[in-house]
């Protein structure tokens, strides 16, 4: 249900800029979910074929956030939006920035899936990959949907699944340390599982982010470097 | 029939949004203004205020505060009582016969309505700026120092000529005038003339300045040098501006006190007001959802 009314202007010009904006950045939303699902699959099957399609796809993703900022600031300077209009486009404005580094840390990892495809596979770390990943998948898919039906009790149980990734990241990083001692010779290959995992992590963190936009859209409270309830 | 305005739009507004999210409440009227309508130490302060037409009521039981040194905007659809509400606070409804203003209203803690308080002397603390510059058909010097003659504010021509030129240095229009305050004050162009206004009303060294829509006549320029001098003015004077620009209301103000049907719905910090207001007819009126 769309609860901010963005439908309700007596401008209907107004209702259609705001709609395009939100549309937009859901629309470049799912080509980035798309982007970190892909390149997940490239790392856990060392498919370099479509690793580089992800790396092709990422210039998209960056052409869709420069049309988007250049529609907020045109609505700006033409609008001059107040209250919930307001925070709609800063959100959205946010967000993109959210979204666009989702899709450089998806590529990040489509290039450790290359390497990994050239180097041969790394003898540990898939599970924990699969597993984070898995994570970091709902918890984007999570936010998105949040801000699509303007859902901020939604948003922020998406919030608290980020201490659960950054746990799981914690103690992949431990197993990867000891393998990396046990075999030396893994070194380099580990190294790149490693990396791909950093970059999960950080998605958890951006995907965490947009649910503060989504909280500040619906609420007009500004929740970020702030802990959440129940946290210790 | 306003009761049954007011219950039409919020069911209007209701069927419209449904349930709501934190940010806003209700639609109904709030017994209370929402938000912060009281200030500690308040230079004006309103209480129970109704203002009649006469059988009409245009004003309905409005408690705010205005802050000492504080820029007040007064925002809100036509007809909703935002004018009408500012000229009950330096009594220029008196002139108008039909019209009757109830609740307890203080200057400084002294009761603008009392049978002591003389209307000329309330008038000199609180002065007021209209929407169209309305310079006197004299020059530019007898408009800035008729008000000081009037109250006797000066004893020598020395003196009112201090007045004079501090009054227009004040309202920033003393470099554009200096050489030719002997020329009449409607030759100026309509931001100048408002600004002479403006310098008109500060000669008599008024505590409050009202200002209904100063700037609705003017050019952006013109009102830009407005809002800058209001800016200044808040230095020394307290100010409360009703204006249609939200923009403005935005740009100058402190605090943004919100109209609607005769009800002070809303009172709040300016940029709390323009980012995330508390009640739902705020949000609409701000927005754009209904005019």
């Amino acid at each position: 249900m769309d609860k901010l009314n963005l439908d309700q202007h007596i401008s209907r010009q107004f209702n259609e800029d705001l709609e395009e904006i939100k549309t937009s950045m859901l629309e470049m939303g799912g080509l980035v979910e798309m982007q970190v699902g892909d390149a997940i699959r490239a790392l856990e099957d060392a498919d370099s074929g479509l690793a580089e399609k992800v790396i092709e796809v990422e210039s998209r993703i960056d052409e869709m956030e420069m049309d988007i900022d250049e529609t907020c600031t045109t609505l700006i300077a033409r609008r001059q939006p107040a209250a919930s209009d307001l925070r709609l486009v800063t959100a959205v404005s946010k967000a993109i920035r959210d979204l666009e580094r989702i899709g450089d840390e998806a590529q990040k990892i489509a290039k450790m899936a290359i390497h990994l495809a050239e180097e041969g596979v790394a003898p540990r770390g898939y599970t924990e990959v699969r597993h984070i990943g898995n994570c970091v998948r709902k918890m984007l898919n999570d936010s998105l949907d949040a801000f699509s039906r303007f859902d901020a009790e939604a948003a922020i149980a998406t919030m608290k699944d980020d201490r659960q990734v950054d746990m799981d990241y914690k103690s992949a990083l431990r197993e990867m340390i000891t393998y990396m001692m046990e075999d030396p010779r893994s070194i380099s290959r580990s190294m790149n599982i490693l990396w791909a995992l950093r970059s999960l992590e950080r998605i958890g963190d951006h995907a965490k982010n947009i649910c503060e936009h989504v909280v500040y859209l619906v609420q007009g409270r500004d929740i970020r470097h702030r802990k959440l309830d129940g946290d210790s | 029939m306003v009761n049954k305005l007011v219950t039409d739009t919020a069911a209007m507004l209701e069927e419209k949004t449904g349930s709501r999210n934190a940010v806003v409440h209700s639609t109904a009227y709030p017994e209370q203004a929402t938000g912060s309508p009281f200030v500690k130490n308040p230079k004006m302060s309103m209480r129970n205020v109704d203002v009649f037409y006469g059988e009409k009521q245009a004003i309905f039981n409005v408690n705010v505060d205005i802050g000492q040194n504080e820029v007040i905007a007064m925002i809100g659809p036509s007809g909703c009582g935002k004018s009408t509400f500012l000229r009950s606070i330096n009594r220029m409804n008196d002139t108008v016969d039909s019209c009757r203003v109830t609740g307890d209203l203080t200057l400084d803690g002294e009761d603008i309505y009392s049978a002591k308080m003389d209307p000329v002397a309330l008038r000199a603390r609180v002065g007021m700026v209209f929407q169209k510059p309305n310079p006197f058909p004299k020059s530019i010097y007898d408009n800035v120092s008729y008000g000081p003659r009037l109250h006797g504010l000066a004893s020598r021509r020395a003196e009112l000529d201090d007045i004079v030129e501090m009054s227009l240095h004040r309202a920033g229009l003393w470099e554009e005038v200096k050489d030719r305050l002997d020329q009449p004050g409607t030759g100026l162009s309509g931001g100048q003339q408002q600004r002479l206004c403006i310098a008109r009303a500060i000669a008599i060294s008024p505590e409050v300045i009202l200002m209904d829509e100063p700037c609705s006549a003017l050019d952006p320029i013109a009102t830009a040098k407005i809002e800058e001098l209001i800016a200044e003015l808040s230095e020394n004077y307290t100010i409360a501006i009703v204006t249609h620009s939200m923009q403005q209301a935005a740009r100058v103000s402190h605090r943004t006190a919100y109209f609607h049907l005769g009800h002070l719905v809303e009172v709040n910090d300016t940029e709390k007001v323009f980012t995330a207001p508390e009640h739902e007819l705020t949000e609409a009126y701000i927005t754009g959802r209904f005019g």
